[in-house]
């Protein structure tokens, strides 16, 4: 059993894995939103940190470089909100489609309570349990401190607090300019944005699924599976070197890990036309600059027109039904134009990890001239 | 006339009247008069829908930000009489909080709290979305806590070189290393090559935004004082202007948010 876990939780299985989870979450919410399935999520995230901090090498590993118990907590809350927030969501759904009210929104909710005691006495809990939490976690572990700053000697595997260790995992797939400037400016561009993309008016201060598909699904979808697994892989799935390592695997400062990634100029100029690469570095690169240009400027063109005519999910996305038009005519140019760019360059991601995984892709377009990897 | 008890002696004593100048909070007058004349919690409506104040719909976790927030000012505070930001004296200071203080918790409620209070955060906004808070007319206030989620991430980043051992300056390095590939603006990003006046580089590692962050081209002590200045007073000053606007505006956007 651990060695399996050793050898499929490498992001190239577990991150294909983590996806199809959340497509049958989102596909078979309503058996996801029981509570019987809510007390199994909890007793198994439980039962598996219990069994993983039995292994002496997990637990090794898990203390060695960082102070990484909040992610201990941060696994537990994740199961717990995302269940909690699609339970009341779909039970609201069902009220809804019941001609019910939501559960917020019923008469008695509706009525006005005063805010001593009802508000403050919440509040005085909240901070007592607050406090006594911190004081306990505080008298059970102590903060992590190693030996003194040493700007000659760096520990190997150097990592960031485990919040950025995402957008360090990030860099195994893209240059620093994307993952540590481009992604991240995007992502809180993208938060901002939100409200004034999202015009659907409904779902307005309840939980709901059914009545924001779309925009819970791209939410939970970048928060679960591209923030908060990336943040776990980059915890406990890396070590020197920055390889992938089992949860069970010691870690070997020596393990070679192939590297043989190629970019697509030399796919297209040395392995499929068997010349050498042009040294116009533009017409090198020509085959890259046009898919990317493809992607981010064709694409969302693409899907607003009506070119072919296609059957079934194909001739959706063809014909525009499924996102293009249907959000082109409810948005208007500028709002589509911003939501299928911030959704596109959110996309780059899984896509780039699996040319890496698929074809062993390096570089998109490779200028090392300019600095300007994708 | 029944004997007044300790406690309504006190309460009726000139000290005691002068502090609290109503009853105690047990009819509608008092209640209004208990949250509109006390200026902390003044920051509530007086009264609010009944949706609002249940757990499973907030689930507490802005009102727990913002606690964490308050207790991280305090031991901080605290923490500030006993270290010296220089790479003399940081390491040494972070020690003997450990080796000279009896059952002393004050680092660890420090560190742990600013972990708590990246989780707490995160999960507020993940409330706050899932029940499509951020909707008119509440998007301004959705902003508002975007970039405050993003100033509680850096707080907690500029808090991570202050003990000065291995963990802080590498963890700080790699995070760093990033601004240098800034398009433009690191010496190692898209497009820095581009600026150059005959041999002069007008974008290198003596002047590019990781030179400003970091005050020189380490993570040295030049780094360790900028990020002093950041992490106890800059950052939470932009914050605390911050948060004020977004309580402000919590009211004033119609309070917690309900079916419309």
């Amino acid at each position: 059993m651990k060695n399996f876990l050793n050898v499929y939780t490498d992001p190239v299985y577990s991150f294909t894995f983590v996806c199809i989870a959340f497509f049958f979450m989102i596909k078979y919410v309503h058996i996801v939103a029981t509570k019987k399935f809510g007390i199994g999520l909890m007793l198994s995230t439980l039962i598996m940190f219990i069994l993983c901090f039995m292994d002496p090498t997990f637990t090794k590993n898990f203390y060695i470089t960082n102070d990484n118990v909040p992610i201990i907590f941060l696994v537990f809350l994740l199961a717990w909100t995302t269940w909690f927030a699609l339970y009341q969501g779909v039970r609201n759904d069902n009220r809804i489609a019941n001609g019910l009210p939501p559960l917020e929104g019923t008469p008695e909710n509706r009525e006005k309570v005063w805010a001593w005691p009802n508000l403050v006495y919440t509040e005085l809990f909240a901070i007592i349990l607050g406090t006594v939490f911190l004081i306990a976690w505080s008298v059970f572990f102590k903060a992590p401190l190693e030996e003194p700053a040493n700007p000659t000697w760096a520990p190997n595997p150097a990592k960031a607090p485990w919040y950025f260790l995402g957008l360090q995992e990030m860099l195994v797939y893209f240059d620093p300019w994307l993952a540590g400037v481009l992604l991240p400016g995007l992502i809180i561009v993208g938060l901002i944005a939100i409200p004034y993309i999202d015009m659907n008016p409904k779902g307005n201060g309840y939980y709901t699924f059914a009545e924001r598909k779309f925009a819970i699904i791209t939410y939970l979808f970048s928060w679960l599976v591209l923030w908060n697994f990336l943040i776990i892989i980059g915890t406990v799935f890396r070590g020197p070197n920055w390889s992938f390592y089992g949860p069970f695997e010691v870690w070997d400062t020596h393990k070679v890990v192939a590297a043989n990634n190629v970019n697509i100029s030399e796919m297209l100029w040395i392995n499929t036309l068997g010349v050498k690469l042009p040294s116009n570095i533009f017409v090198r690169e020509i085959a890259g600059i046009l898919m990317t240009l493809a992607y981010l400027v064709l694409f969302p063109i693409f899907l607003t027109k009506k070119i072919f005519n296609f059957n079934g999910l194909l001739g959706k996305i063809c014909n525009g039904g499924f996102l293009g038009q249907r959000y082109l005519k409810s948005l208007g140019w500028a709002r589509y134009a911003l939501l299928i760019f911030l959704v596109l360059m959110m996309l780059t991601l899984p896509i780039k990890m699996y040319m890496r995984w698929l074809i062993n892709l390096k570089y998109i377009v490779f200028m090392p001239e300019f600095e300007f990897n994708i | 006339m029944s004997k007044d008890s300790f406690a309504q002696k006190v309460a009726k004593t000139q000290v005691w009247k002068s502090i609290f100048r109503h009853g105690p909070p047990d009819n509608a007058r008092n209640r209004a008069a208990v949250i509109a004349g006390n200026v902390f919690l003044h920051l509530h409506p007086i009264k609010l829908k009944k949706s609002g104040v249940q757990l499973g719909y907030t689930w507490c976790m802005g009102g727990l930000t913002f606690f964490v927030f308050l207790a991280l000012a305090v031991t901080g505070i605290l923490l500030m009489f006993y270290y010296r930001p220089t790479a003399e004296y940081a390491y040494n200071d972070v020690i003997a909080l450990r080796e000279h203080v009896p059952l002393g918790i004050m680092r660890e409620l420090h560190r742990w709290g600013a972990h708590a209070m990246v989780i707490t955060v995160w999960l507020h906004m993940f409330r706050v979305f899932m029940t499509g808070s951020y909707k008119p007319p509440r998007e301004f206030n959705w902003g508002v806590g975007v970039i405050l989620l993003v100033l509680t991430l850096l707080l907690s980043f500029t808090g991570y070189l202050l003990p000065w051992d291995q963990l802080a300056i590498w963890a700080i390095t790699v995070g760093s290393n990033m601004a240098k590939a800034t398009p433009f603006l690191g010496h190692g990003g898209p497009g820095a090559n581009l600026a150059q006046i005959g041999d002069f580089i007008m974008v290198s590692d003596k002047n590019d935004v990781r030179f400003q962050l970091l005050g020189g081209r380490f993570v040295g002590e030049a780094a360790l004082l900028r990020f002093y200045i950041l992490h106890c007073v800059f950052i939470p000053v932009v914050v605390s202007v911050l948060i004020a606007i977004h309580f402000w505006r919590v009211r004033k956007d119609g309070g917690i948010s309900a079916p419309l």
